[in-house]
């Protein structure tokens, strides 16, 4: 027979237990979260609270409340966000050579100059980060849920699109759609997410000039085919904005995170101002530049990955110099220190110039040095590209030919 | 040598004498257990030879029957029920003799002997007729007194070892009556009687249809009731003991009883003898238990044939009280300095707690005129009853009704930490901490501490601090549960940040203090300084955390150079480790969740240096504490955590196998999903290592249950850490989660846990699917097509099981999207063939937010699926 001996002036509780379960729940919490980040991009790029302005502090309105707080804390914080949102951006390679069959497998249309930039609209609020993480702007607007006035459907189903934010006339054009309602394009090819683009804003009321409960004003851009005709009016054509180049996508391209050669983005003088590249005083340097991301081991790489090694520093300078691993580096080099070997750049004398401007986040491409280099001696124009559109149709015509035969 | 000699010798003063004699039972048990057994029932029932002979016989045989290991216990029942049936036979023959041996020991042992068999053969329908055997001891004519006695206790001890459903009623009846009979007052011999109630007791779970049964129901309770005033202590407190069952068990039956047995109840406590006055008590504390559950089933549910609540509290209450606020004045000297004292003013306290919670208001009006008239008289024993009294009464009664008394007392209870009595300090400090825990609510608009008497209640906290042990340790409590109270409001526990140093101080300097005897004022003391820590406003009090982060890193070097000469040094030291480490958890927690994060970067090495020398010193387990806060530093270093792994690999590998310390395995097991999450794919090295302990745990059938739906959970945290590299488990794993899905369908529907049970399960289950999904997706999606089908009928299954609570149904949804994401057209006909998911996601839509966010994500999945 038990004697009764009950619990006396204790509390009910250990805090071992306490414990245990407040580190259950932090476990499963994360869990949650690292499910939400595998599953969508929205919550992190919606989180207000998760990032610094783009521009200064004359955006930085916003005062961080406990609910912030408390939400900044089970996401992701400042440089997370950039590194992610890194991940997951998609980014086109430089034109180093026009890709065979762009008439039949390529979209081609001329990009707007500005800022590129993903807008998340969710629960009545819509919120653009430009490539390195940072907000742009934080506004209503009439994308699906993107103000307090008109929410349909559940206030959480976002929408996600990649555009680029021109400012003369203070528009976003869409260049692409990854979400659309919590309906993911993600897995979707581009010829679809271009046509989804065109269909679904017009179900809203996007495209209509600025007013309350609509901020900025969304815009498509023309998507060609990249047919000769297609070329010639993407690449001659008048648009509503500044052109900064043609864009180049492959038809059957998922949305895919990182630098992919299935988007292609190729300049020249007529259609772009910035085709080479300036230095902070807006001149045209005497020698190439190009910005490195210091290693672990001191090698000095590009954002590719993987990354390729243009060359290293040694740890004396890095010391005396107090670099860090990460550190995003501008260096110059001479022409003939160039050699090209299948198609790959190598540069046998990179010389310091400084630190890059701040917003940087992340170290050229190879294929932008390369593209610059090409830019500065035997550049890929304009003719190139129609060459090659041309000898493509022969090609496809002549096999015609043979299968008749 | 025959075993008799051998049985002396093994309990012989000569240890030579005893190993040899040892290790010759020993042998004989190897070489021919079923004449082992034999001659060992032998031995026992013979009353020619020695009783210390057939004691130890009698005990061995005991053990070659059970075993609190239940692997042991295992063995020994296949064991025994593989013998020879003849052998079997005639062993029980023996132990059914010897209930009637002269020799009271023998006897005893016999009946325990018998229950043990018992225990294995009545479940298996052997051995029925055992209570017909025993029964005719009890009603053969003149029937010896030490037969009925030793047939009694077996008649109980048969009762404690099985369950109600292995007797027949016809058999319980007979019981009942043979019971009943022994009780009853014309049988003479007290020896009987004790023996009878013991058995009456053990019989209770066995009397259901009984005690539906109006008429054999009034006859129990008579001579249950009769027998509470025996003339004999022992058997009236056995009796209060039966009524004390009897109110749990058969609540609903007492009604017309309980007048009856309030008087035994009050008279007991009035006049009794302490054991029995305990016991009386005790039945109105079981009422009160059985009362507060009817009210807690009620409130969330308004069907009205839920079982019947007689409010027998409330209408006792006006004698109740009076009566239980009169124990409180028997207080022992010094019975705060011992935790094994047991007493009446003690469970009297505990009783009046009890009602508060279960009438709640009723009972203020009741209590405090004892409270006033007491509180400021002369003898302690007065004041230390008032401030019992009052801080019973704080949990139950409204905040409105208690607010303004605790308002106008609160400086009156300050004043009286100063009492010249350490008992009425210790109850005094108690009462503060209980007003903190369950009436301070910063937030409130009238709340009981303030920024004006803020001050000089932390005065009176830091100076009680230092008072003796047992008393510090009250106001350690105190000072937790006033920390508690800014935990919902934590930017309000600024108020708290000027009094952080000293606070910290005071809580540092208790903690040293207490010496070896009294380990708990230590632990109390860093268990306030965790709650501090956790409700700490940051950024303002990141420097002192960041102080005192080093100092407890100070104090746990300092352990391992503590003097370790027994075991039980070992174990201080290792107590003290656990306390420090939980300390280490809570601020690398804290600060690791705010801009301080740089703080715990800087300390990390430090931190982990110091985790990987606890484990050293703890070489046969992992030490728990230590474990957790490595969980805690692996989220705060994130991938930084790699450099630490293959020092950290083994503990973790052995914290995994360590299944008979199921928590440590658990909380091993919640370490690997932080440091999935923290390194990513640079977990890939050490994945094989996991994975194999994992799926061993998974098979072991000693491992406590709780701990695999964690598991499973844990396959979805590595899959989505390293991606596709899952590939090569899949062909373990999921054969694993098929196998429990499964075996979900075979658990038992009617038993409340295993419910529960079933949904942890499912959830482990669903959330290791949808990390495995995610993370395969891509390249290598196509793979998880064969097991796709299986996942869909499952999800199904669970989605038709009204068991399922909102997190599996969230789970459950979740999979759905995560099947149709990383499958995508290929699952197109899937989704066409099993259309369960078009209802399921219909109905989510109308359930929480969290719910149907997931829904309508998965749905836009499947839909995307079955367009494409």
């Amino acid at each position: 027979m038990a004697p009764p001996h009950r619990p006396y002036k204790r509390p009910a509780i250990s805090d071992q237990q306490r414990r245990r379960d407040l580190a259950l729940q932090a476990q499963s919490s994360r869990r949650a979260d690292a499910q939400a980040r595998a599953r969508s991009l929205a919550n992190s790029l919606l989180s207000p609270s998760s990032a610094e302005t783009a521009e200064g502090d004359s955006e930085r309105d916003h005062e961080p409340t406990v609910t912030d707080v408390a939400t900044a804390a089970s996401k992701l914080r400042g440089s997370d966000a950039r590194r992610w949102f890194a991940r997951h951006i998609m980014l086109p390679e430089w034109m180093a050579d026009a890709p065979p069959h762009l008439a039949s497998d390529w979209h081609v249309f001329a990009r707007p100059a500005g800022k590129r930039c993903l807008v998340v609209s969710c629960n009545g609020m819509t919120i653009s980060r430009v490539r390195n993480g940072s907000i742009l702007h934080r506004f209503p607007s009439a994308l699906p849920n993107g103000s307090k006035r008109d929410i349909s459907g559940p206030a959480s189903s976002y929408s996600i699109l990649d555009c680029i934010f021109h400012e003369p006339d203070e528009t976003y054009y869409i260049i692409d759609m990854i979400c659309w309602r919590g309906y993911s394009l993600y897995d979707c090819t581009a010829e679809f997410r271009f046509f989804w683009v065109n269909s679904k804003l017009m179900e809203t009321t996007a495209g209509d000039p600025p007013s309350t409960y609509h901020r900025y004003r969304f815009s498509v851009v023309p998507i060609y085919e990249c047919t000769l005709e297609g070329l010639e009016a993407a690449y001659s054509g008048s648009t509503p904005y500044m052109k900064d180049g043609l864009l180049f996508y492959n038809k059957h391209v998922h949305y895919q995170a990182g630098i992919t050669p299935l988007a292609l983005v190729w300049k020249d003088e007529a259609c772009s101002q910035y085709i080479i590249d300036t230095d902070s005083k807006g001149q045209v340097p005497s020698e190439q530049h190009v910005v490195l991301e210091l290693q672990e081991d001191g090698k000095l790489a590009t954002s590719d990955d993987p990354p390729v090694v243009f060359g290293s520093l040694d740890n004396e300078f890095i010391q005396k110099s107090n670099l860090r691993p990460g550190n995003l580096l501008r260096f110059a080099f001479r022409d003939e220190r160039v050699k090209l070997v299948d198609g790959k750049m190598e540069i046998s004398e990179l010389q310091f110039v400084g630190r890059p401007n701040r917003a940087r986040a992340f170290a050229d491409s190879h294929s932008k040095a390369l593209f610059q280099y090409a830019a500065r001696h035997a550049p890929l124009r304009i003719e190139d590209l129609v060459a090659s559109i041309q000898s493509n149709h022969m090609e496809v015509k002549s096999t015609d030919v043979e299968m008749q035969g | 040598m025959n075993i008799t000699q051998i049985l002396l010798a093994a309990q012989s003063a000569d240890g030579n004498l005893r190993t040899v004699a040892e290790e010759n039972l020993k042998q004989f048990q190897e070489q021919n257990l079923p004449n082992f057994l034999l001659s060992l029932s032998v031995e026992l029932s013979d009353d020619e030879r020695p009783p210390e002979s057939r004691r130890l016989a009698g005990i061995i045989l005991k053990n070659s029957l059970d075993a609190k290991d239940s692997a042991k216990k295992e063995l020994l029942i296949q064991q025994w029920v593989c013998l020879d049936p003849s052998i079997k036979l005639k062993i029980k023959e023996s132990l059914l003799i010897t209930l009637g041996s002269s020799v009271h020991d023998a006897r005893r042992t016999s009946s325990q002997v018998i229950a043990k068999v018992a225990s294995i053969e009545i479940p298996r329908r052997e051995w029925q007729e055992l209570i017909a055997k025993l029964l005719s001891n009890m009603t053969q004519q003149g029937a010896p007194a030490p037969l009925k006695q030793a047939t009694l206790e077996a008649l109980g001890y048969v009762c404690e070892e099985i369950s109600p459903e292995h007797l027949e009623q016809d058999q319980v009846n007979s019981v009942l009556t043979a019971v009943v009979q022994g009780m009853n007052q014309t049988e003479l011999s007290p020896e009987v009687r004790i023996a009878a109630v013991k058995a009456l007791y053990n019989a209770l779970d066995f009397a259901e249809s009984n005690f539906a049964n109006e008429m054999e129901r009034n006859y129990i309770m008579k001579v249950v009731c009769d027998t509470a005033v025996s003339k004999e202590v022992e058997i009236r407190q056995a009796a209060f003991e039966c009524l004390v069952a009897i109110g749990s068990t058969y609540y609903v039956h007492l009604d017309p009883y309980m007048q009856t047995i309030f008087n035994l109840t009050a008279n007991a406590v009035k006049g009794d003898e302490e054991p029995v006055a305990l016991q009386a008590v005790e039945f109105w504390s079981t009422i009160c238990d059985e009362e507060i559950e009817l009210q807690e089933e009620y409130e969330g549910n308004d069907d009205a044939n839920s079982t019947v609540n007689y409010r027998f509290i409330e209408k006792a209450l006006p004698s109740l009280v009076p009566m239980l606020l009169e124990t409180l004045l028997k207080q022992e000297e010094d019975q705060d300095q011992d935790d094994n004292v047991w007493n009446i003013s003690m469970s009297g306290g505990t009783c009046l707690g009890l009602i508060a919670r279960t009438v709640g208001d009723a009972i203020v009006p009741l209590v405090m005129p004892f409270v006033e008239g007491n509180i400021t008289k002369p003898d302690w024993h007065c004041r230390e009853a008032a401030t019992f009294a009052f801080g019973s009464i704080l949990e139950g009664p409204s905040v409105e009704k208690l607010a303004p008394l605790v308002q106008a007392g609160l400086d009156f209870l300050l004043n009286t930490t100063k009492d010249p009595n350490s008992q009425v300090r210790d109850t005094t400090a108690w009462t503060l901490g209980r007003v903190f825990e369950l009436l301070h609510s910063p937030a409130s608009a009238n709340p009981i501490i303030t920024n004006a008497n803020l001050p000089r209640i932390m005065n009176v906290l830091l100076e009680s601090s230092k008072d003796v042990p047992n008393v510090a340790e009250k106001v350690c409590g105190a000072i937790y549960f006033l920390a508690q109270g800014y935990e919902d409001a934590e930017s309000m526990s600024s108020v708290l940040t000027p009094f952080l140093p000293n606070l910290i101080a005071a809580l540092l300097s208790a903690a040293d203090r207490a010496d070896t005897t009294h380990f708990r004022l230590r632990a109390s003391a860093y268990e306030a300084l965790n709650e501090i820590v956790r409700v700490s406003n940051i950024p303002e009090t990141s420097g002192i955390l960041g102080q005192l982060l080093q100092e407890i890193m100070r104090r746990l070097n300092l352990t391992f150079e503590l003097h370790i000469l027994s075991s039980g040094d070992k174990e201080k030291q290792s107590d003290l480790q656990a306390l420090l480490c939980g300390v280490l958890q809570v601020i690398i927690q804290k600060l690791s969740s705010s801009d301080a994060k740089s703080i715990i970067a800087q300390t990390a090495d430090q931190l982990m240096f110091l985790f990987l020398r606890v484990f050293a010193c703890h070489s046969s387990t992992v030490h728990e504490e230590a474990m957790l806060a490595i969980g805690a530093l692996a989220y705060a270093t994130g991938t930084d955590f790699v450099k630490y792994m293959p020092e950290f690999f083994k503990y973790l590998e052995a914290g995994l196998q360590n299944y008979e310390e199921y928590q440590v395995c658990s909380i091993s097991v919640g370490v690997v999903g932080d440091i999935c999450r923290a390194l990513e794919d640079k977990i890939l090295p050490f994945c094989d290592g996991i994975m194999t302990v994992l799926l061993k745990d998974l098979s072991n059938s000693m491992l406590n249950r709780s701990v695999k739906p964690p598991i499973f959970s844990c396959f979805g945290d590595i899959a989505l850490a390293i991606g596709e590299f899952f590939e090569k488990y899949l062909p373990y794993a999921m054969p694993m989660l098929q196998g429990a899905a499964e075996l979900l369908g075979v658990l038992d529907h009617n038993d409340e846990d295993m419910v529960d049970y079933g949904n942890q399960l499912r959830r482990g289950i669903f959330e290791a699917y949808s990390g495995i999904l995610q993370g395969i997706k891509g390249a290598k999606a196509q793979m998880m097509m064969p097991y796709a089908g299986h996942l869909l009928q499952f999800t199904e299954a669970v989605y038709k099981d009204q068991s399922r609570d909102d997190n599996v149904t969230k789970a459950a949804v979740a999979v759905l999207g995560d099947l149709a994401d990383t499958l995508g057209p290929s699952s197109k006909d899937l989704f066409k063939s099993n259309l369960f998911h078009v209802e399921f996601l219909r109905e989510c839509l109308d359930l929480d937010d969290e719910v149907k966010d997931t829904a309508s994500w998965a749905q836009g999945m499947i839909n995307h699926a079955l367009v494409s």
